[in-house]
């Protein structure tokens, strides 16, 4: 369900880092949360995106909800399929609906997130 | 799972959009056992009945319902709610689940007449059959002749073996039926309703869908809509005050008002721009802040983001071009003609 090459937030966005470049969407535990989603508002190719600051916004049809950024940089490229498809990010969370790619200014904030079993702990109900 | 008013309900099972499909082309089952009821027994019950709410309970024939106000003396909502006439001297109140304590005290609190109030929540589950295949599901669980129960209108009868008030009503802007049943046996029939429309595709629907077709139908929400601040005639509800029935709780508020002419009024609007409306976002005319939005979304069914606001009355003209603050940013808008959905009949 997590997968383990994606560091994750409290949050519930992640980041898959390739190199120093981070592709960033939100978890399927969010999007379960949210509900069917309709629209999405990103940042646009250029802009500085800051680790903890909304980058954004998710509207599923119940509510609007804000995506923080897991990871300082420049955005350097934005999901635009997602305009005409937000139900992507139901179905695919983790791979077809990234929503924004990043240039890592400050790579060493990738210690302060999650791991998949960290994240999967820290969602899972308390017993 | 949310608390709604002490209740734990959830606001949806397969997705609100899956929910809300169904009930628009097929059936779909809602638990809405959260609702109060209140029972006004007794020779003078209609004298009682008729003062507390807006509309004129005279024009009730026995097994007929009516949508109503019940108001403050200075005209605002207590709450909204469905009047069934059960017989001349009994009348049964759907109410809002938060506002049933405060109803029933309310209407105790007028009561000078030889009538019974009685606090009834704890007798009745309720059930909605909502949709266009909702008749023929509910069919077959019933003896009694659906297609012979008018739109607003109900009769007493049994469902999968258990005594039941049957009423054709619903919050939905789709056919349908609400049925009122002995808490204990609701599960049963809840099972047996999801069975008997497997055919049709039956959804079990959540609040969130509840929420969505409401708002298409642009029936009011308590507490969004209407609460004790705004009047019916305010609400765009005129049609549920009736001034000639003679003296009514909040009457004289609602002439007055009437008189000098109302200073607000509901209206619907479409998103024009991007972004959608929520509950209690600024609306903008012309630059200024003119009003709030009281309820707003996606309609699943128009594939438009629509939504509710009050705008000065002068302002609240069919075509008007108005901005909603989403979010910090004024997205352009368009006041429409509501309902924003009416079925075909």
């Amino acid at each position: 369900m997590y997968p383990e090459d994606l560091r994750y937030t409290k949050e519930h966005e992640w980041v898959r880092v390739e190199g120093a470049v981070g592709a960033v969407g939100i978890t399927f535990h969010a999007q379960e949360q949210l509900g069917d989603i309709v629209y999405v508002e990103l940042p646009r190719t250029g802009d500085q995106v800051t680790q903890g600051k909304a980058l954004g916004s998710v509207e599923s049809v119940k509510a609007v909800s804000d995506i923080y950024a897991p990871v300082s940089g420049e955005v350097i490229a934005v999901n635009e399929a997602l305009a005409s498809a937000p139900e992507t990010l139901n179905q695919d969370p983790h791979g077809a609906a990234w929503l924004i790619k990043i240039k890592l200014s400050a790579p060493e904030e990738l210690s302060q997130l999650l791991s998949a079993a960290d994240y999967q702990a820290y969602i899972a109900p308390a017993s | 799972m949310v608390s709604f008013g002490g209740w734990e309900m959830p606001v949806q099972y397969s997705g609100i959009l899956d929910e809300h499909r169904a009930v628009r082309q097929a059936v779909g089952l809602f638990d809405v056992s959260h609702m109060g009821e209140i029972e006004i027994r007794g020779p003078e019950a209609f004298q009682l009945a008729d003062f507390v709410t807006t509309n004129a309970v005279a024009r009730l024939k026995t097994g007929q319902a009516q949508y109503s106000g019940l108001l403050y003396e200075h005209g605002g909502f207590v709450d909204d709610i469905l009047v069934h006439k059960v017989a001349g001297d009994h009348y049964f109140l759907c109410v809002n689940a938060a506002n049933q304590e405060k109803d029933y005290e309310h209407i105790r609190g007028v009561n000078h007449w030889a009538a019974e109030v009685e606090f009834a929540s704890p007798r009745y589950a309720q059930l909605a059959i909502q949709g266009p295949r909702a008749l023929t599901t509910l069919q077959k669980l019933t003896a009694s002749d659906l297609s012979a129960i008018a739109y607003y209108h109900f009769r007493d009868g049994a469902v999968a073996g258990v005594p039941a008030r049957i009423a054709r009503t619903g919050y939905t802007g789709e056919d349908g039926f609400e049925i009122y049943v002995p808490p204990p046996e609701a599960p049963r029939i809840w099972d047996e309703v999801l069975g008997a429309g497997a055919e049709f595709g039956i959804k079990p629907c959540g609040l969130g869908a509840r929420n969505t077709l409401r708002l298409e139908a642009k029936m009011a929400l308590y507490g969004h809509e209407i609460h004790a601040s705004i009047t019916p005639l305010e609400a765009d509800l005129a049609w549920i005050v009736k001034m000639d029935k003679g003296e009514f709780l909040g009457r004289a508020a609602l002439a007055r008002q009437r008189e000098a002419g109302i200073g607000r009024k509901l209206i619907g609007f479409e998103m024009r721009g991007r972004g959608i409306a929520r509950d209690g976002y600024e609306v903008f005319v012309d630059g200024r802040p003119a009003g709030w939005v009281t309820s707003g979304g996606p309609s699943p069914t128009l594939n438009k983001n629509i939504g509710l606001c009050y705008l000065p009355r002068e302002l609240a003209e069919i075509g008007r071009k108005i901005h909603v603050a989403v979010r910090g940013q004024l997205v352009e808008a368009e006041t429409v003609a509501t309902p924003f959905y009416k079925r075909a009949k």
